[in-house]
């Protein structure tokens, strides 16, 4: 009875119950700079250039050469390259981070079992099963670390401690000595030595931290040597908790991750089959062993990717989205038209396919996309409809628009396939400085056509360097041919594009006219120049129609 | 009298109609009262009598038989693409979804600034010889149809499609004539303003946009901006308008 109060006096002494929970011995892992390493193996960079990795204008992290030439993390870009002019600036991607990072926790798991990933380039391990294996804690320490050698990561550090907290600050505290041993074990009990002298801006925090140097708290160990009731008190549940993380009592457990789950389904002919009909049918059986997984797993597919291998030793892949979830018969339609291409139906394989691989690509948990008791209303019948349309015509023959950047009105739209997502690589929030004054004109031909501008006298129409006229536009005719000549009651321009000039195989130099012919209908017309190798003007140039205001 | 039988007979049958006012006009005496007869019959037994309107664009509606756009009605619009987005769009302002088949000339950005949302556009640009069957396919799913037929559709198909529009409750809307169109829109006269000889640049039109009824056979035109300075459609406030309204100002005064 005595001890059960003693207890309970001791979780008062120590500020609640979070310090009495048992405290778990960890191992962290630590590879610094992961996304560096990240980023060097998806380009081509050699680690021994310095690299600075980008986000939102300024340094994110750079690579040991960088930092050796004096840049850092929060740097300007422009101070960056100042400092080391041969910088090699690359932007920072979170998703790359994350996707190489995976493959070193399935090689961890492999080894020790119940990784739990803190973030890319960090995750944590009990290290209880792993040093009862190896026969201590170095050991074990040292085998991880010699493990991530394997898988090519060199430079990882491996901190024993109790609590993630502190065996990150042991793992981190090994940066500034490279020879050294990559392995440093706080003993049990102390966690508060260890992390005593270390700096107060290492609690995660950065508010409660200036307040803290504020009130004149600059170590771990002086913000451990307030009271926790106090702490607690000031600052709330979240102060107590870093209260008890400088005190050395980090009782957060670890937990392991649940290794995602093997949902792709793949399918061999034996033969290869030359018809797309044949692998269809082949695959129909296996698009429903793949529904049937995911519906076990309780997740429903949204994008996926499919892999087709054939004899000839070619491969095809491509994702595929759907703006709700993929049922079986439309896994199916789409390895159909992945194998029919460009939307030619019944069209002969060049050669037999020997593999179809469907692997998810988005994920989503089937609660989220469950028919209601009286069906989803409106967008469903529209994606049966427009579905029905792509089984019949292609998938890419039903689009959806969106208005994109740009100055001609080529480029000022642009089309995707039904269900696919928009990729806009220029901007329309942009100024486009030379686009068309408004209003828009309401027919744009897909392919400009030739037509023929003439001036009163019937002779052709040239512009010259200065951008002037040789004389008015007075007669035109919207046909190749010439015939139908009408007369221009009014008409403006020259306005002229002179694009990509530095490039000689993309350079285009044309003149923009608005034209109102005789019937009243207003046409963009576009006087292309021939232009030689050198990028000057030879020949009249010719007339093309790009749209019309009708 | 026989003459008036005859013409009545006609009406039964769908596609003499106009033809058959057309003559009455200019042989028989009593051709408006067979004529008024004929409108009475007409708009009894019309599609129209259990059609809901689709919000239209307010200058168009007042042209438009009904005072709107109707739900399973079938309209053709000749050659101007901009006349095409402005039945589009009031339905597409309204929640409408609308898809566009045979069009690959469509406008996109114009379609946009002109108050089509892009959100619920479906273009299907090149449907080769299936335009009929993805035509009716789109109908089933969405408010307002486009299509421009590549050839003369058999009458058995337009009247399946016709069907299925009405059951559906979509409209179609047709470039080119169509056989059973419930209004024809037709433009001319068409003057723009804003450019000179080598100067300005197009900024405003007003065009005359005629609608020409099925059933009364009766056209009905109107001068429009299409479009005014704003990329804004509306009707041309004529000079009687203009002169009543300032009358209002200088009594207000």
């Amino acid at each position: 009875m005595s001890g059960a109060i003693d207890t309970i006096e001791r979780m008062f002494e120590h500020g609640g119950v979070t310090s009495t929970a048992p405290i778990t011995r960890t191992m962290v892992l630590w590879a610094p700079d992961w996304p560096i390493t990240a980023a060097l193996r998806t380009s081509r960079v050699s680690l021994s250039s310095p690299i600075a990795l980008i986000d939102r204008g300024m340094v994110f992290a750079c690579s040991p050469a960088a930092r050796a030439e004096g840049v850092k993390r929060g740097l300007r870009v422009r101070e960056a390259q100042a400092r080391c002019p041969e910088l090699v600036v690359l932007p920072y991607d979170p998703v790359v981070d994350s996707r190489t990072f995976d493959t070193v926790v399935t090689g961890i798991e492999e080894l020790m079992p119940g990784v739990q990933l803190i973030r890319p380039g960090m995750c944590a391990i009990r290290v209880r099963g792993p040093a009862r294996f190896y026969g201590g804690e170095k050991p074990a320490g040292i085998a991880l670390v010699a493990l991530l050698a394997d898988l090519g990561v060199t430079g990882a550090r491996v901190g024993i401690a109790d609590g993630p907290f502190t065996a990150e600050q042991a793992a981190r505290s090994l940066h500034s000595r490279p020879g050294g041993s990559p392995v440093r074990i706080v003993p049990q009990g102390a966690s508060a030595e260890f992390l005593a002298p270390l700096s107060i801006a290492l609690l995660d925090q950065p508010d409660l931290v200036t307040l803290l140097r504020r009130l004149g708290v600059t170590t771990l160990a002086d913000f451990a040597a307030l009271a926790a009731d106090d702490v607690r008190g000031r600052f709330g549940e979240g102060g107590a908790h870093l209260h008890a993380l400088a005190s050395g009592l980090d009782s957060r457990p670890v937990i392991a991750r649940v290794p995602p789950e093997e949902l792709d389904v793949a399918i061999s002919f034996e033969p290869p089959l030359d018809r797309v009909d044949q692998v269809t049918f082949g695959f129909r059986s296996s698009a429903d062993r793949f529904i049937q997984g995911l519906v076990a797993a309780q997740l429903v597919c949204t994008a996926l990717r499919i892999e087709l291998d054939t004899d000839a030793g070619e491969f095809s892949e491509r994702s595929w989205l759907h703006p709700r979830s993929f049922t079986a018969a439309d896994v199916v339609d789409r390895v159909r038209w992945q194998l029919q291409g460009s939307g030619v139906v019944d069209a002969g394989l060049s050669s037999g396919i020997t593999r179809v691989r469907v692997i998810p690509e988005g994920v989503d948990a089937i609660g989220n996309h469950e028919v209601g008791l009286f069906g989803s209303g409106h967008d469903e019948r529209i994606h049966h409809g427009l579905s029905r349309v792509q089984s019949m015509l292609g998938h890419g023959a039903v689009l959806t628009a969106v208005v994109s950047g740009g100055r001609t009105l080529a480029d000022r739209q642009t089309t995707v396939a039904w269900g696919d997502r928009a990729l806009l690589t220029r901007s329309p929030q942009q100024p486009w400085p030379g686009q068309l004054p408004p209003p828009a004109p309401a027919t744009v031909f897909p392919v400009p056509h030739p037509v023929h501008v003439l001036d009163a006298a019937g002779g052709a129409i040239t512009v010259d360097d200065r951008g002037a006229l040789s004389s008015a536009p007075a007669q035109f005719s919207a046909s190749a041919t010439g015939r139908d000549m009408r007369t221009i009651t009014a008409w403006a321009g020259p306005w002229p594009i002179d694009e990509r000039w530095w490039d000689a195989d993309t350079h285009r130099r044309a003149h923009r006219f608005q034209v109102v012919d005789a019937g009243g209908t207003a046409w963009l017309l576009v006087l292309e120049e021939n232009l030689t190798a050198s990028g000057a003007a030879h020949g009249p140039g010719s007339w093309w129609a790009e749209a019309r205001y009708d | 009298m026989s003459a008036a039988i005859d013409s009545i007979e006609h009406m039964f049958d769908y596609e003499g109609m106009t033809p058959a006012a057309a003559t009455l006009e200019t042989a028989n005496p009593a051709a408006d009262t067979v004529r008024e007869l004929q409108a009475r019959i007409r708009s009894m037994q019309a599609t129209t009598l259990d059609s809901r309107a689709l919000p239209t664009h307010p200058a168009l509606a007042a042209l438009l038989p009904g005072g709107a756009l109707q739900q399973g009605a079938a309209y053709s619009v000749e050659r101007s693409a901009t006349l095409l987005m402005a039945l589009l769009a009031g339905p597409s302002a309204a929640g409408s979804w609308c898809g566009i088949v045979g069009v690959p000339e469509f406008g996109i950005e114009a379609a946009s600034r002109f108050g089509i949302d892009l959100d619920r556009l479906v273009l299907v640009p090149h449907p080769g010889d299936q335009w009929l069957a993805v035509t009716a396919a789109i109908a089933d799913v969405m408010g307002v149809v486009v299509t421009r037929p590549p050839k003369r559709a058999s009458d058995s198909s337009v009247a399946r499609l016709a069907a299925r529009l009405r059951q559906r409750g979509s409209t179609l809307i047709v470039l080119g004539p169509w056989p059973q169109s419930e209004a024809m829109l037709t433009l001319s006269q068409s003057d723009w303003g804003g450019i000179g000889e080598g100067s300005g640049h197009l900024t405003e039109r007003q065009v005359t946009v005629t609608v020409t009824n099925r059933v009364t056979g009766r056209p009905r035109s109107a001068r429009m901006w299409l479009p005014d300075r704003q990329e804004h459609f509306g009707a041309v406030a004529s000079a009687v308008d203009e002169r009543m309204a300032e009358r209002q100002l200088r009594t207000a005064v």
